[in-house]
């Protein structure tokens, strides 16, 4: 078995766990945990893909900056204990079983494509470049990168205004 | 590597976000659950990005199809990271409001 194979099952692996850790365990701080881990994990798959540029704005985009926020949040809120109250048991019960008939409907149809993709190889590395990617970002797709940073603009600005204390508003 | 095994761990992942969203109460976790499946789709975008470059890399070496994909993932990791500092606000107010984060207590519209 070559050695990207080999990297593609024990990512796929380490994912798959990651990510049924973020659902079930009990603390939030560890979902946050688990789920960088999931982020890095999904990293070495872009990587193995020949997405280079978008394996580190994966690493930090998301596990850098996103999952510090929520982080920040869980500590502000004081939240990293484990006194979460449960779902009602039925309730969760037909949760899973909703998400599994998903599963199984989903895999069922598309399990007959026959399409393949070759592993990680340095002859066609050239797409996931940021040399390509900045090139067509910049030429073919300025216009959705300026109307972005419109969208961050009002973000901020909504960010701003939601977290505002109530008094400030008053006073003003 | 057929094309296969990604699509299923996209929909695993993706499946695996549906049941936390639908079993847990916390708000945060289930914000991280949408997170997740944002990732889910952006991995099957890049997939389909790298099949179709291989398709195209045999007939002409110089090809520079499946360049879009990655930058429709971008934009996506974009508006997922604008999406996180609204969402976190929302949270943030909510938990000022009622002292929890417990989506039970959001019953509020209902009556």
């Amino acid at each position: 078995m070559p050695v990207a194979e080999l990297l593609f099952w024990f990512l796929t692996g380490l994912s798959l766990f990651g990510a049924l850790m973020v659902v079930f365990s009990k603390n939030p701080v560890h979902s946050v945990l688990w789920l960088i881990v999931v982020f890095f994990a999904i990293s070495g798959h872009y990587i193995l893909m020949n997405a280079q540029f978008l394996a580190i704005v994966n690493l930090i985009v998301y596990a850098g900056a996103i999952m510090v926020l929520f982080l920040f949040v869980i500590m502000l809120m004081n939240m990293n204990t484990e006194s979460e109250p449960q779902k009602n048991r039925w309730l969760r019960l037909a949760a899973i079983v909703s998400g599994g008939s998903l599963l199984l409907i989903l895999v069922a149809a598309l399990k007959d494509n026959k399409g393949s993709i070759s592993g990680v190889s340095d002859l066609e590395g050239g797409i996931g470049l940021i040399q390509n990617l900045g090139k067509v970002l910049f030429t073919d797709y300025v216009i959705p990168f300026e109307i972005s940073s419109v969208l961050f603009l009002s973000a901020m600005v909504g960010a701003v205004i939601l977290g505002r204390k109530e008094s400030a508003n008053l006073k003003s | 590597m057929p094309i296969n095994y990604y699509i299923f761990l996209s929909i695993a992942l993706f499946t695996i976000g549906i049941v936390g969203v639908l079993t847990r109460r916390n708000a945060i976790i289930i914000f991280m659950c949408i997170e997740l499946m944002l990732n889910a789709v952006n991995v099957l975008l890049v997939a389909f990005s790298k099949m179709h470059h291989v398709a195209a890399y045999a007939l002409d070496a110089s090809t520079t199809v499946g360049t879009e994909a990655q930058l429709f993932v971008f934009f996506i990791m974009v508006v997922a990271a604008a999406e996180v500092t609204v969402g976190l606000a929302i949270i943030v107010m909510l938990y000022r409001n009622i002292h929890s984060v417990d989506i039970n207590f959001l019953n509020r519209l209902k009556h």
